[in-house]
């Protein structure tokens, strides 16, 4: 498999990889791990006339957790995520989900920026983050903004960061209470099938809060307020579980593919909802 | 056509220096331009692990880097682990436990498993299994590759405590 040819940077600094995006516009892509990209430029299903290859940039490979929140750099990898031991402590279900990612080769090279900025819906990391409230940092030609995980995605492979913009980090307020990212695919490596990210909040016998989110049941990951306010109040009894699933179910909307009819897609998503409520509840 | 790139490599301890176009994939360089045909190539898209090489201290699929990225780089493959005359315990081990059958994948399960015993010298066998997971093989069903690799990890970590 021969990609289409194309021009490759290494730029030392960020000013640098701006400078090429201002000058080659929609025909430049930057390149973290490359473990989506280089598939889809194999495939020609992407063409990238100049790749700017991130590696050199530096000051994106951090992870900082203080007592309010965590701060992850773009250029962080699933495989960093998963031997960080302060931050499987303060956020475990980061490394929860990093675990259930494609497998050990790919995770040394993909990175939370290239799974989150991609806008794949079969990326884990999204709905991941929009379930614990994260928010981006974009950085362009205008400076610096931030945009939270929950208003990042607008359709498949569409973000609401700009083509001259580059996601440089990741911010998470502490999550809080029991967690569960439940996943089901069909071997390893695959894409979920459907994936659950459930945080849940319990105060005395009592959900006081909860937060999810769904993976590639839809064009985008899906964010279900509805389903979270179902369990808001309840024991998190037979009931509560249910009355969120439906909640769910009617937030998502999935497509026919090779991993499934829309029927079946929705029962999956119910069953791992199901799992995933039932064990972050259990920790909780 | 793009412009080619001067590269250089480290490739099992001897450098290499070359140019090439950037979209060339790491394992094309090493098979056909550097003649190493250890890794080998399976699916090409990164699925089954039989390219897996060390790349700066992390087990990579090198159907999926461009030439370009790995300039710099040090490189280790399956010829820079053990070869005919000194090999590799985990070499001995699949060997002697029938950790193969074709072969085909073996180049990539051993380079990947180096680094396994690497970060986790004594591992479980669910933790072979996982730490395993990107690699596959269509022969054995898996079980003389982590018998293989237990005998390794046994015979590395005796060896380790007999030298201290």
């Amino acid at each position: 498999m021969i990609p289409a040819a194309f021009e490759y940077y290494r730029p030392k600094d960020m000013a640098g990889v701006l400078s090429l995006l201002d000058e080659h516009g929609d025909d430049a892509r930057v390149m973290a791990g490359g473990h989506s990209l280089i598939p889809m430029m194999k495939l020609r299903l992407a063409d990238v006339p100049h790749l700017i290859d991130l590696q050199d940039v530096g000051g994106m490979s951090d992870i900082a957790v203080t007592a309010e929140n965590i701060c992850i750099g773009a250029m962080v990898t699933q495989a960093d995520i998963i031997d960080h031991h302060g931050l499987a402590k303060a956020a475990p279900i980061l490394r929860e989900a990093a675990l259930q990612i494609a497998d050990p080769q790919v995770r040394y090279m993909g990175t939370v920026g290239g799974n989150v900025a991609n806008g794949d819906p079969g990326n884990d990391m999204p709905g991941l983050m929009q379930c614990v409230d994260a928010t981006f940092t974009v950085v362009g030609p205008e400076g610096e903004r931030e945009i939270a995980a929950r208003d990042f995605y607008e359709a498949a492979y569409m973000t609401a960061r700009e083509d001259d913009e580059v996601l440089t980090s990741v911010t998470i307020p502490l999550p809080k209470g029991g967690y569960a990212y439940e996943k089901q695919k069909r071997k390893i490596g695959d894409y979920a099938t459907a994936a659950a990210a459930v945080q849940i909040v319990k105060d005395g016998g009592t959900c006081s809060s909860a937060a999810i989110a769904m993976t590639n049941l839809s064009d985008t990951p899906v964010y279900s307020e509805a389903a979270g306010a179902a369990l808001v109040g309840t024991q998190v009894d037979a009931a509560a579980v249910a009355a969120a699933m439906t909640a769910m179910l009617a937030d998502i909307d999935p497509t026919e593919d090779n991993r499934g009819p829309i029927a079946f897609k929705k029962h999956v998503a119910g069953v791992i909802l199901r799992r995933a409520i039932e064990r972050a509840w259990s920790r909780a | 056509m793009s412009k080619k790139m001067h590269i250089k490599l480290n490739v099992n301890g001897k450098e290499e220096e070359f140019l090439a176009e950037p979209r060339e994939l790491l394992i094309y360089t090493l098979r056909e331009r550097l003649n190493i045909t250890g890794p080998h190539i399976g699916c090409e898209t990164s699925h089954c692990g039989a390219c897996t090489v060390t790349i700066n201290g992390k087990s990579v699929k090198s159907c999926t880097m461009f030439v370009a990225q790995a300039d710099r780089a040090d490189i280790t493959t399956i010829e820079g682990i053990g070869g005919p005359d000194a090999l590799h315990p985990l070499q001995e081990a699949f060997k002697e436990h029938h950790g193969l059958q074709c072969g085909y994948c073996t180049p990539g399960m051993i380079t990947r498993a180096t680094k396994l015993l690497e970060e986790n010298p004594n591992p479980t066998e669910e933790e072979i299994r996982f730490g395993m997971a990107g690699n596959i093989c269509r022969c054995t069903g898996y079980q003389n590759i982590v018998k293989s690799i237990q005998a390794a990890a046994a015979e590395m970590s005796a060896a380790k405590e007999a030298a201290e």
